[in-house]
């Protein structure tokens, strides 16, 4: 057997015997490049300074203390990334720090200072205290009084009587921020999984904690989370197969073993290295586990309950930064991972990004509820970026990270819209009663149009460039096909887009419609960044696709 | 850097667009004359356009080129031939009056009054400035993913037009019931006009993999993607060239709009107010013909040549469906729009004879029929607006009340049948020549439609103008001052281009023989070539 001498011959090479006569010496400190994770670490920080700030500060003064604890940290760990990648470290100086760990490169940069924006921006959703009529003389925002409290029991009524928050979200909010930056940046598998842990952990439990209709948030965090755990149940297994089958975990490793470059085989997994059934079972246990995050169909059942229940701040939040995080790091491992692959996992990605479209586009047609629909829209548009990701080229890359920060402004931008729109139970999110909100708020109504044009896909707004990079990515390496089922499900959406704008402006408003809040400008200042990008991402895209282009290649 | 005249005149219209919206609701009259303003600026632009314009020059004049999405391969790239600077004269014509004729129709209800927020009248002003800034641009665009932009991007404020803005017509009970009518027929008209934009996208994305493929970078510069296709370095696979070629002419013949595409037209015309639907049919659909014209033979000549009896086919039964229907309708509006689609087969039809008195005819013909159209159509939109019906059978004997609009009306009903003298004749006889020496049977079958537009447009007029007067129109008032410097221009415009209409057929055949040369296509036979002028008379 040529397999074991080579373990044999391995075992006594003469580096791993150097290595075992210094066994003696103390463990040598692991190289960790600090100022490289800075963007990570300040993230962290902040978190834990927020989390003092709950235990130790008055409640009076705590809103205020964690909404600038937020802001600084997510504005200092975006200038960071900045200056990161002013550095070169998204171009020449790539590489993988962290001892194989985390890669820095321009993927990654870019997936991260895109993910801090959309987080800075949603803060200012969860910041925002004007909308909802003050508690006993006391502002409160979308969240629960107290979030242990049992829903219509006496401490829940309690809580509110003293105008009590849940001001815990800011730091849960940036636990989650922390570890979405490094999932996409994640350059080995056990950095995903504890990634993907440490941001989905604190969603769950954001999304339990609306201060309206709880019972329907804390149904909807309880699906999230046993089928986020059961998600990443499966793909630690897929994780343990594919360490199996390559005897690593680094994806750099396990692509050497894929390309059959490299076989450096440990004798405890003799039998199983190269074993092509653990490669293929494993690499498609953690695509399922990165697809279930993605909201890609089949594994989309979670996201309209759960846009639907959760606190919309929260929605929105996690409907434009989980996507980001989860795409970048779907990119990455089938870019670096797998490309060896590609003929194996191509056809199925092909088949998910179909699947994904058409049912992201025809569902959403018989929704009622502007948050579901919303929730459909987001699967249709998983679906689009599929067809970038598919593509396996630079060009794929960067049409992806491009629609990525299109997508999540409108997105952001689209939820904070809903948040204003409100009747006595809270927000209203029954489609028909937005009926005739053009008669009533014809400024609220425009902007919601604009967003609504730009996930539909309509030119001169970012829905379209984005749209039309992917294609071109798609088309360019042969995915026809794909642009067909994309366009004719663009079509489709266009109707459910539109029937929302139609019951906006031509429709009559209802006698016990809903009606607009006045924002603070923290609200105002989140909807018109969201207008803003889109319009100028629609219309002058150029400079926004460069800088994608610019990070478009993943370090190995 | 000389003065961007194309830019300005779009960017006009848009600014004006803009500007409108911003005033105020108390300055309703304000906000009516700035747009009139800013549509008569347009106006003047074109004007400078046609005059700087040399028809024995350069193909593209007047070009602007600069850099936009480099991503994509796509430029800023402006310039005009012979068709697009004619066309877009047309559409700086039309605006003013559009406007003019639709001065009184967006006024807020008197219950919404309380409601200040609610400005329909700057709304209505503003989209169509908006519309008419979007199609000068597309007439103007050289560069197909910039045509494709602004060609989808259109849809949005024809639909708020449509869907929003209806006439006051019958009683206020019926007002929710026709609401829901009239925006059933503006999702109609986006859904139709938003599939084939798709499928058209997907021949754009299409185009850019193929040439990217081959010359190496992606470009949608038509001059040079045609020059790279004459040069031999850019070639098509046969069924590259037929599925890029059916994609782009979908999106066109819905546009256009063609047998069996044309169903939202009827919806769009009758449920819109009368300026809207002049604005429809005379203005944004021409896009749909030029864009054939322009960008699919150019582009794909061969596939054009391969599609041609399928198209001549599809042309034909527009003329004869669109005709037979108008002859059927009881609805004035609907029967104009049956007509349309009838004459809009012919300006296919004559694009695709790929003949040069064809295609000349069907050039001179975008022009005439949105200037006759445009008479017909608001003339009718007066009359409606006073009887408060859409229905013929409501009117009868008003030539008697109300003469000077039975007169008008006659006039652009007898340029809408091509009566000899009037300016679409012209049109319409060089497209039935030039298809006759290319297609006998297809000329032969296309001059029933002739026959058949005597016949609705005289059957309209003497149904609702002759015979006695009846109860319901008695004491309409006839036209106002208003309403007579709206068609008065327009109906002196159809007389003149009907007797001489050399001033514009000079412009367009140097670009029409362009484009014929671009599809290696020459007449039947060279030895009778006669220049299109000369065949009018």
């Amino acid at each position: 057997m040529s397999r074991a001498a080579a373990v044999h011959s391995l075992w006594t090479d003469s580096s791993v015997s150097a290595v075992l006569a210094d066994a003696p010496r103390k463990i040598p400190a692991p190289h960790i490049e600090y100022a490289q994770l800075s963007p990570v670490l300040i993230v962290l920080g902040a978190a834990v300074v927020a989390v003092l700030a709950e235990a130790f500060l008055p409640r009076r003064s705590r809103h205020l203390a964690q909404v600038a604890i937020t802001v600084v940290g997510l504005a200092a760990a975006f200038a960071a990334v900045v200056a990161l990648a002013a550095k070169g470290y998204a171009t020449g100086k790539a590489h993988v720090a962290a001892m194989g760990a985390v890669a820095v490169d321009g993927p990654a940069l870019f997936l991260q200072g895109t993910i801090l924006l959309v987080a800075l921006v949603a803060a200012l959703g969860f910041a925002e205290r004007r909308l909802d009529p003050a508690a006993h003389g006391r502002p409160v925002d979308s969240f629960a009084a107290q979030g242990a409290a049992v829903p219509g029991g006496d401490a829940e009524q309690e809580a509110v009587k003293a105008g009590w928050t849940t001001s815990e979200v800011f730091p849960l909010l940036l636990f989650a921020v922390a570890g979405m930056l490094v999932f996409p940046a994640a350059d080995d598998l056990l950095t995903l999984f504890v990634a993907l842990e440490v941001f989905s952990l604190p969603l769950y439990v954001l999304c339990a904690l609306a201060r309206r209709k709880r019972l329907l948030s804390q149904e909807a965090a309880v699906k999230y989370f046993l089928l986020g755990a059961f998600s990443s149940a499966i793909l630690l297994f897929g994780v343990a197969l594919l360490y199996g089958y390559a005897g690593t975990v680094t994806y750099s490793g396990i692509a050497d073993v894929v390309n059959g470059t490299v076989r450096t085989v440990s004798p405890a997994l003799a039998s199983s290295t190269g074993n092509d059934a653990l490669l293929l079972i494993g690499g498609a246990m953690v695509l399922m586990g990165l697809l279930f995050k993605v909201g890609a169909a089949p594994f989309h059942m979670w996201t309209p309950d759960v846009y639907q229940g959760a606190p919309t701040p929260v929605t929105g939040f996690m409907a434009a930064a989980t996507k980001v995080a989860a795409f970048g790091a779907l990119l990455r491992l089938l870019y670096v991972v797998l490309p060896g692959l590609r003929w194996d996992w191509r056809p199925v990605m092909w088949g998910v990004a179909i699947l994904t479209m058409l049912v992201g586009a025809i569902v959403a047609i018989t929704q009622t509820d502007v948050k579901r629909l919303l929730a459909y829209s987001s699967i249709a548009h998983a679906g689009f970026i599929l067809a970038g990701v598919i593509a396996i080229s630079p060009d794929g890359v960067s049409s992806v990270l491009f629609y990525l920060a299109a997508y999540s402004f409108v997105t952001l931008g689209a939820f904070a819209v809903v948040t204003l729109v409100r009747d006595a139970g809270g927000e209203a999110t029954q489609l028909s009663k937005w009926a005739g909100l053009g008669r009533r708020s014809p400024l609220v109504a425009a902007v919601f149009a604009v967003f609504l044009l730009a996930f539909a896909g309509i030119p001169l707004t970012s829905g379209f460039a984005g749209k039309f990079a992917v294609f071109k990515a798609a088309a360019a390496s042969g995915g026809a096909p794909l642009v067909i089922v994309g366009v004719v499900s663009s079509a489709i959406a266009a109707f459910f887009y539109v029937r929302v704008i139609v019951l906006m402006f031509f429709n009559e408003p209802r006698a016990d419609g809903p009606t607009v809040a006045v924002p603070s400008p923290l609200t105002s200042v989140a909807i018109g960044v969201g207008v803003v990008v889109t319009l100028v991402l629609g219309v002058a895209p150029q400079y926004f696709l460069d800088l994608a282009g610019d990070a478009g290649v993943f370090v190995r | 850097m000389s003065f961007p005249l194309l830019t300005a005149t779009a960017a006009v219209p848009a600014a004006g667009a803009v500007l409108t919206a911003a005033v105020p609701a108390a300055k309703r009259e304000a906000a009516k004359w700035l747009a009139l303003l800013f549509a008569l600026a347009t106006l003047g632009l074109a004007a400078v356009q046609l005059a700087r314009f040399d028809p024995d020059g350069k193909t593209f004049q007047l070009t602007e080129s600069h850099a936009w999405i480099a991503d994509f391969g796509v430029r800023y790239e402006l310039g005009v031939d012979g068709i697009g600077v004619v066309l877009v004269a047309l559409t700086a014509l039309l605006v003013p009056f559009v406007l003019l004729a639709g001065w009184h129709d967006a006024e807020p209800l008197e219950t919404a009054a309380a409601d200040r927020r609610w400005r329909p009248t700057q709304g209505f002003f503003a989209l169509i400035l908006m519309v008419e800034a979007m199609v000068v641009i597309s007439f103007e665009a050289t560069d197909v993913f910039l045509f494709y932009v602004f060609f989808e991007a259109m849809l949005i404020p024809m639909y708020f037009l449509i869907g929003g803005f209806g006439d006051r017509t019958g009683e206020p009970a019926d007002a929710g019931e026709a609401a829901a009518r009239r925006s059933r027929a503006a999702v109609k008209f986006l859904l139709y006009n938003l599939a084939g934009g798709l499928v058209m996208l997907a021949a754009v994305v299409g185009l850019y993999a193929v040439t990217a493929d081959q010359l190496g970078a992606g470009t949608f510069s038509l001059q040079e993607i045609v020059q790279a296709r004459s040069s031999g370095d850019l070639k098509f696979a046969t069924v590259t060239e037929r599925a890029l070629f059916l994609g782009f002419f979908f999106a066109f013949a819905v546009k256009a709009p063609l047998w069996p595409l044309h169903t939202w037209l009827p919806g769009a015309m009758g449920e819109a107010t009368a300026p809207v639907a002049v604005l429809i049919t005379a203005v944004v659909d021409k896009v749909g013909t030029f864009a054939m014209l322009r960008f699919c033979l150019q582009l794909f000549p061969g596939a054009s040549k391969w599609a041609t009896p399928v198209i001549i086919a599809l042309a034909l039964v527009s003329i004869l469906y669109g005709a037979l229907l108008a002859v059927a309708q009881r609805d004035i509006k609907r029967l104009i729009a049956y007509a349309s689609i009838s004459h809009f087969g012919f300006i296919i039809l004559g694009v695709f004879a790929m003949t040069t008195q064809g295609q000349g005819g069907a050039t001179l013909y975008m022009v005439n029929h949105g200037i006759s159209t445009a008479a017909l159509m608001l003339v009718a939109g007066f009359l409606i607006s006073r009887r408060g019906s859409r229905l013929i059978a409501d009117y009868g004997g008003v030539q008697k009340v109300a003469p000077v609009l039975a007169g008008t009306f006659l006039i652009g009903g007898l340029a809408t049948l091509s009566l000899p003298g009037l300016a679409p004749f012209v049109s319409e006889f060089l497209v039935l020549v030039g298809t006759f020496t290319r297609y006998p049977v297809a000329g032969a079958i296309a001059t029933v439609g002739i026959v058949l537009a005597a016949l609705y447009v005289l059957v309209l007029y003497q149904r609702t103008m002759t015979g006695p007067v009846k109860e319901s129109v008695r004491g309409m008032p006839d036209l106002r001052a208003r309403e007579l410097v709206v068609v008065t221009p327009l109906i002196a415009l159809l007389l003149f281009l009907g007797v001489y209409p050399k001033p514009v057929t000079r412009i367009l055949d140097p670009a029409v023989e362009h484009t014929m040369s671009q599809v290696h296509k020459t007449d039947p036979r060279p030895d009778v070539r006669v220049s299109t002028a000369e065949g009018a008379k």
